[in-house]
């Protein structure tokens, strides 16, 4: 399967971990990711904010230029990234005067003919044999919440490939990957965002909650799709513990990692070691 | 003859006159071929404007009328009873509807309004130059009803047409008869127990010596017509002979097999031969074959060995029964929406302790499978924390049903009354929308529990999860402006009333429309309410709308009370306007036959003379009292031999012809 990949500007920055375990699954799993020559910035936080027309013009930028490939599908890794491009194809796709009017706007003409999946979805729709296959290392034991956050699967409208309330895409491939899931009940919680950086006393609250709820379900670690989730979880898993006097510890992976790691990959090319958290407990054990 | 039509076209107050200059109608048709004379008037459906007709007709000699005004629906009756009373036939007449299809529509265009008015006269005027004496005959009534549905509806209306003298065959497709209400614990807004006021009802419905009790049975075929319908119901296989059970109830004790009861919303347990609950009418168990072992694997029989009578027979077959009836009650009432395939942020149905309304009447009724003590289904525990969500699956456009379910708000304040009532240091929390309590001692009912102390919240729930033994409910009080998170032992779900399962089926069967949330549509939604656009069916109940119990047993009079007095007639006029086979013209082709969705059309042998020799050959005929004058036939016949009179080929033409001149 080829994808037109975009990487968003978390690529080698706070989500490096997330990009170095995309590819190294990908591979694995024979998904081939072209990444979108001369990608820009997919507008997320700010651009809604500020201007609805913005807001659909740059990841329509993207698109424009991902259709000129003539690969058909576009992934991406980060949420939010991933909501941006969504939902701008689709108000592209179903409003042709707003399709003009980016296209003026954006040089970059775009038809509407692409479909944008997650990297969530990506990976979960690729035949379970074949993942199965590539699992040389089954993280028997391991006990994994799998947080979604607010903007994987919402609105269904713009997503649709999982369930809003309770999504199981990730908890089906950590299941092949040999993970014990647990059923938890803050899969989708808002983890803050862009508060963990702009307005922290109100983001360590609801990072807090999010991680009581893991460590109550008897969690083992956490795994996310979302560089912004990861960087609030944790990073700031030491700033809740500043502010509300808590004692955290407990790993925040990306899926991808750990779906790497029961495939063989050394955690060092998985990208574990520029991790916040303490990562080693999880290495244990797996083993 | 010269043709002599009289033309009175009506103001409607405002309605048409506002809009449509009725002056210059008037003045723009009176010299069409064949007026003899033109008025207008303010309300021609009045008395003194029906009066104007007739004394009209007479002085005038007119031969035939149209009226230009509202939609045949509403007033086509009175006008044709008009012209009847003025001497003439009352077919000799046509309707040009400028309000509805005219007025109404266009009054943001008086100019285009009144040129359209015109036009729908001249029509009128062409298809009334047409039109012939048509004659009503009559059919006999068989005097009988049937009910489809044994709840308090269905029981309703069967005492009813009972007592006014008819016989009523009361169907239930379950073991029992009862329904919903008894289920319930209490009642709104006067706390009567429920079972206690709707038991003796039907123990009077199996009494009556009028009514003929089918349980276990459901409807599976309607044929004929109002006053004539021929229908089959199956018996489903009871699997015991209630002909000789005494209702001893040994075999239920000592079946060894036991299943969620659906009677107890799955929170009980009975019996794979049961009796439904202790008050049961009949009072005799059922086999879920489903269930049996030895209906499963041939096993077991312990029913078969102890029965003292030899009731219990596993040859038992399902068994096809016919009957005559003339008229139908539709009465198959709710069921509450499947919530667990729709509301995730409650939990899909994972979490025990989130339950329905109806749920919680088992809980807290005395016969429940609790005694009626409130324990909540997970630990047995009695609840402290109570919280209930109104509005779940009704007035929700994005997740489920738009209307409201009209009973929620009650039974959910007599809910949060009996957690107050019942449980020491009991608190009941209920988020709501908007609270409607339009009933007699409703809204005191509301205030009262308010004051009891329950928390009313007005905002919605986002998530309700599981935190250790407790509910936590994360929902928002839209009236202070902030989040509220309870910690909840129970949750009970005020959930939307949907049609009954297998409804849309019974609409086809009866061939009755329904809605766009598979509701029965009646006649007209005010003054027609319990009768369907069918002749003969009726409604009665939640069936048609959600509907409290008072409601519910207003409506079920009402619709007996039109149901008795069909059926105090020995016959019944059927309508003239049916198909005719001009059997001069007709191929014997039967194309009509295969479109007639009445099985009205037939083939019949004439003899005919050719050339002096008896020459036999066969054509369409049609059965006047199954025909229902849908012209399906007149489309479908090649040589034009199909004719629907009152709206002949001939007659249509012309219409289309003064439409296009």
């Amino acid at each position: 399967m080829r994808y037109a990949y975009f990487p968003g500007c978390s690529y080698h920055g706070t989500g490096k971990e997330y990009e170095l375990s995309t590819h190294a699954v990908a591979k694995k799993l024979g998904m081939e990711l072209v990444t979108i020559p001369d990608w820009s910035c997919c507008g997320a936080t700010a651009s809604h904010g500020k201007s609805h027309l913005l807001n659909i013009a740059l990841p329509s930028r993207n698109l424009g230029i991902a259709e000129g490939m003539g690969i058909g599908e576009v992934t991406t890794g980060c949420a939010a990234c991933y909501q941006q491009l969504a939902n701008a194809n689709k108000k592209m796709i179903e409003n042709e005067d707003l399709r003009n009017k980016v296209n003026s706007i954006t040089g970059k003409p775009y038809k509407g003919t692409l479909k944008v999946k997650s990297i969530v979805e990506a990976i979960g729709i690729v035949d379970p044999e074949t993942i199965k296959s590539q699992v040389v290392k089954p993280l028997t034991g391991l006990k994994v919440a799998c947080y979604y956050g607010c903007l994987l699967v919402r609105p269904p409208e713009i997503t649709g490939f999982d369930d809003p309330e309770n999504p199981m895409f990730i908890d089906n491939i950590m299941k092949l990957a040999g993970a014990e899931v647990l059923d938890w009940a803050h899969k989708t919680e808002c983890c803050g965002a862009s508060l963990g950086v702009s307005n922290l006393d109100v983001a360590v609250r609801m990072i807090d909650r999010i991680l009581a709820a893991a460590v109550e379900s008897d969690a083992d670690c956490i795994a996310v799709a979302c560089p912004f989730c990861h960087l609030n979880l944790d990073w700031h898993q030491k700033s809740v513990n500043r502010k509300l006097g808590k004692s955290y510890d407990i790993p925040v992976f990306y899926f991808t990692e750990l779906l790497g790691l029961s495939m063989g990959i050394s955690p060092d090319e998985l990208g574990f070691k520029t991790h916040f958290t303490d990562t080693k407990k999880v290495l244990s054990v797996v083993g | 003859m010269a043709k002599r039509i009289g033309l009175f076209i009506c103001w409607c107050g405002s309605n048409i006159g506002g809009v449509v200059d009725v002056p210059r109608v008037v003045e723009e048709t009176k010299n069409y071929p064949g007026v003899a004379f033109a008025t207008d008037y303010k309300y021609m459906c009045s008395e003194p404007g029906q009066n104007l007709i007739i004394s009209k007709v007479k002085e005038h000699n007119l031969d035939r009328v149209v009226v230009a005004s509202c939609t045949p629906m509403l007033h086509e009756p009175t006008f044709r009873k008009a012209i009847a009373r003025a001497g003439l036939n009352p077919y000799m007449f046509d309707m040009a509807n400028i309000r509805e299809q005219c007025s109404w529509v266009h009054s943001n265009d008086k100019e285009a309004a009144t040129q359209k008015a015109i036009a729908l006269v001249k029509r009128a005027l062409a298809k009334v130059s047409q039109v012939e004496p048509l004659f009503e005959s009559s059919i006999p009534i068989t005097k009988k009803a049937l009910v489809v549905g044994a709840g308090i509806a269905g029981i309703q209306v069967a005492l009813d047409i009972a007592d006014s003298g008819h016989e009523v065959i009361l169907l239930e497709r379950e073991s029992t008869i009862g329904g919903n209400m008894v289920k319930l614990d209490k009642t709104f807004p006067t706390m009567d127990c429920s079972a206690c006021i709707s038991t003796p009802k039907m123990v009077q419905a199996a009494q009556h010596p009028n009514i003929t009790i089918m349980t276990y049975a459901e409807l599976v075929d309607v044929q004929g017509y109002i006053g004539n319908f021929e229908i089959t119901i199956k018996q489903k296989a009871r699997y015991v002979d209630h002909t000789i059970c005494t209702g001893c109830g040994l075999c239920t004790e000592k079946c060894p097999t036991k299943v969620l009861s659906s009677f107890e919303l799955g929170m009980g347990k009975r019996k794979a031969i049961y009796i439904e609950f202790p008050q049961a009418v009949p009072n005799k168990p059922v086999i879920d074959p489903d269930n049996c072992r030895y209906l499963k694997n041939g096993k077991c029989g312990i029913c078969k060995k102890l029965c003292p009578v030899g009731a219990v027979d596993f040859e038992q077959k399902d068994e096809l029964i016919e009957e005559k009836v003339g008229a139908i009650v539709i009465a198959t009432g709710y069921d509450l929406i499947k919530w667990e395939e729709i509301y995730g942020e409650y939990g899909y149905g994972r979490f025990k302790d989130v339950i329905t309304g109806l749920q919680f009447e088992r809980l807290v009724n005395a016969s429940g499978p609790t005694n009626g003590l409130i324990q909540r289904p997970s630990d047995g525990k009695e609840p402290k924390t109570v919280v209930f969500i109104k509005c779940v699956g009704s007035r929700d456009e994005a997740k489920a049903k738009e209307y409201c379910s009209r009973a929620c708000c009650m039974y959910t304040a007599k809910h949060a009354h009996q957690v107050i009532e019942k449980i020491e240091g009991g608190h009941a929390y209920i988020f709501y929308m908007d609270v409607r309590t339009p009933g007699k001692a409703y809204d005191e009912f509301y205030r009262r529990t308010v004051d009891e102390g329950a928390q009313y919240i007005r905002g919605r729930v986002s998530k309700i999860y599981q935190s250790g033994d407790k509910l936590v409910v994360m929902g928002a009080d839209t009236l202070l402006g902030s989040a509220v998170h309870i910690e909840a032992d129970l949750v009970v779900l005020a959930t939307a009333m949907v049609p009954t399962e297998g409804s849309e089926k019974i609409a086809q069967l009866a061939g009755v429309n329904i809605d766009k949330d598979g509701f029965f549509i009646e006649a007209h939604p005010k003054l027609r309410p319990v009768e369907t656009m069918t002749g003969g069916v009726f409604l009665a109940g939640a069936c048609q709308g959600p509907k409290d119990i008072p409601d519910t047993v207003s409506q079920a009079s009402g619709a007996a009370a039109k149901v008795a007095a069909l059926l105090s007639n020995e016959e019944m006029a059927t309508d003239p306007m049916i198909c005719h086979i001009d059997e001069k013209m007709c191929s014997g082709c039967l194309v009509c036959k295969e479109v007639c969705p009445y099985k009205a059309i037939s083939e019949k042998t004439i003899t005919e003379r050719i050339a002096g020799q008896p020459v036999e050959r066969m054509v369409a005929s049609v059965n006047t009292g199954l025909c229902q004058g849908c012209g399906n036939c007149t489309v479908a016949c090649r040589a034009g031999a199909a004719n629907l009179k009152g709206y002949t080929n001939l007659q249509l033409l012309s219409e289309v012809d003064a439409l296009c001149r």
